[in-house]
């Protein structure tokens, strides 16, 4: 298996994805902004789908549409929980255009498929790069703001009168989302991004009684399920991000069900 | 003014841009009194807070505490909002929260178990140590404000500003949290503002009255402001102090009852 560079890649790429993708997932479910995040990666479809159109990897398009999202999502509204409504106007808006363009770019569906579904299998190793950089960066910034983001999470009055910037750790905080589900869209897609970046977090929450406990519990899920869904289909004609999303699910149900008995 | 005051207010207005709360209004308050912030709604007693807190600014005047202008994150100052419930599927613990009013503010991961200890004694000072290690979404109201208190105290604070910390209490449990309140402020020489709704279970304790009502801030003891003549003056209108067999009062006006016993 490990003589394929798409296998290597698609190792790497998966790693480094679920990693922050179990971190941030971990302030998400904490923040309860699991539908901006959601929102998010939709508005990354049409910048993705506009970059395939202009010929530009699909990865910058991503970055550049969910940033511009999320500062926008976070300065207009301190309580994203109570806009689901405009949320997912611009939300649809935008899956909409990702369609034009790539209607616009040739009337393939493989682009648009591997948008919305993912297609790790097809990372190179210039995406193994970028993602390697964004996530880097991006743990680094979580471990310098990691417990005003915890206090400001948890308790966000007492957070601001202790001089916290609540604000501005929220619009950092969107960003990360952004660059994370940028990241994370190359693995499971767009439309499936729920299962790596809510789905162990939620779990781990559910467990862990301490903030570290389960950030750690949530990469775990994260990582687990990336690489058995990897592993299970170099093996099996079937896609990888059904192998993650299934494994996420799976221990998502056992959990509840561990839960309620 | 007197050495010994640590919040001085002079000539202070509170309020929005739009809207002046509270005018001239003149007040000093002494290191280790009990304080009741007291008013009908929207009179501006969690605006004073923050200015006291460095939240905002005054629109006028001046406003000091201990010594200097009030500014944000002022480690002194220990504050308990009125706050929303938490969320009952939240699986963190309690000392966990506790714990971020030691150094929740600073920046970085701060490894290690520093801090804990801190944290419990202070849990342990609200009697609410069995709490420590309780997932907070598993907790009671009562519970929930006996851990904001902690969160609040594990700083070492001079002065608590307490917003409606009585507030969906029953009886009982609102004269244990005030006599809890009460021992903290005595043993510690903590100066404590307290907000509240009903003036009766602080009634025993209390050194001294901030009355917000009418656009101006009142202050004097207990007994200088609860009354028919204070309240008719401080209102503009006809306003009515009853007391009842044990001493409890309720003030009755023509906008109806400010405040009433349960």
């Amino acid at each position: 298996m490990w003589q394929y560079d798409f296998m290597q890649h698609a190792f790497e790429a998966g790693t480094i994805v679920a990693i922050v993708a179990g971190v941030i997932g971990y302030f998400i479910i904490l923040r309860r902004s699991s539908f901006a995040a959601h929102a998010l990666s939709h508005i990354g479809f049409a910048g993705a789908a506009g970059a395939v159109l202009l010929g530009i990897n699909p990865l910058f398009g991503l970055m550049v549409f969910t940033c511009g999202g999320g500062f926008a999502m976070a300065t207009l509204g301190r309580k994203i929980s109570e806009r689901d409504v405009q949320i997912g106007t611009v939300l649809a808006f935008m899956l909409g255009l990702g369609v034009l363009f790539i209607n616009l770019y040739s009337g393939y569906a493989t682009e648009a498929y591997s948008l919305l579904f993912g297609e790790i299998l097809g990372v190179s190793s210039t995406d193994v790069l970028v993602t390697l950089i964004a996530g880097l960066l991006l743990l680094i910034v979580v471990a310098c703001i990691y417990r005003p983001l915890l206090f400001t999470s948890l308790d966000e009055d007492v957070a601001e009168a202790k001089g916290i910037p609540t604000f501005w750790i929220g619009v950092l905080f969107m960003l990360l989302v952004a660059i994370a589900t940028s990241i994370a869209v190359q693995v499971v897609g767009v439309l499936l991004i729920f299962a790596l970046m809510v789905t162990p977090a939620a779990v781990a929450q559910q467990i862990a009684r301490r903030p570290a406990q389960g950030i750690i519990i949530s990469v775990l899920i994260a990582l687990l399920a990336t690489w058995f869904g990897l592993f299970v289909s170099f093996y099996l004609p079937y896609p990888v991000s059904f192998f993650i999303t299934s494994t996420t699910f799976a221990i998502y149900v056992v959990a509840r069900f561990l839960k309620i008995s | 003014m007197d050495k010994e005051a640590i919040i001085t207010a002079e000539n202070l207005a509170g309020g929005y841009a739009t809207k002046t709360l509270f005018d001239q209004a003149e007040f000093s308050i002494k290191q280790g009194e009990f304080v009741a912030v007291l008013g009908p709604n929207g009179a501006g007693k969690t605006t004073l807070f923050g200015l006291l807190l460095g939240l905002a600014q005054p629109l006028k005047g001046s406003l000091s505490i201990f010594g200097k202008a009030p500014r944000r994150g002022n480690p002194r100052i220990g504050y308990v909002p009125q706050r929303h419930p938490i969320d009952a599927q939240m699986r963190i613990e309690a000392i966990q929260l506790v714990r971020l009013g030691i150094d929740g503010n600073r920046w970085g991961i701060g490894l290690g178990d520093q801090g804990i200890e801190k944290a419990f004694a202070a849990l342990k000072a609200v009697g609410g140590e069995e709490l420590a290690h309780q997932p907070l979404g598993s907790l009671s109201g009562g519970e929930l404000k006996r851990i904001f208190l902690a969160e609040a105290l594990v700083g070492e604070p001079d002065l608590l500003l307490l917003d409606e910390p009585l507030a969906n209490l029953d009886i009982r449990r609102e004269s244990n949290f005030v006599r809890l309140i009460n021992n903290i402020v005595r043993s510690r020489g903590v100066t404590a503002l307290l907000i509240a709704h009903d003036i009766n279970p602080l009634l025993p304790v209390l050194d001294r009255v901030l009355y917000v009502a009418n656009g101006r801030i009142t202050n004097g003891k207990p007994s200088e402001i609860l009354n028919s003549k204070a309240l008719t003056e401080l209102y503009g209108m006809p306003v009515e102090v009853v007391k009842d067999s044990h001493g409890r009062i309720a003030v009755v006006g023509m906008e109806g009852p400010v405040q009433h016993h349960d």
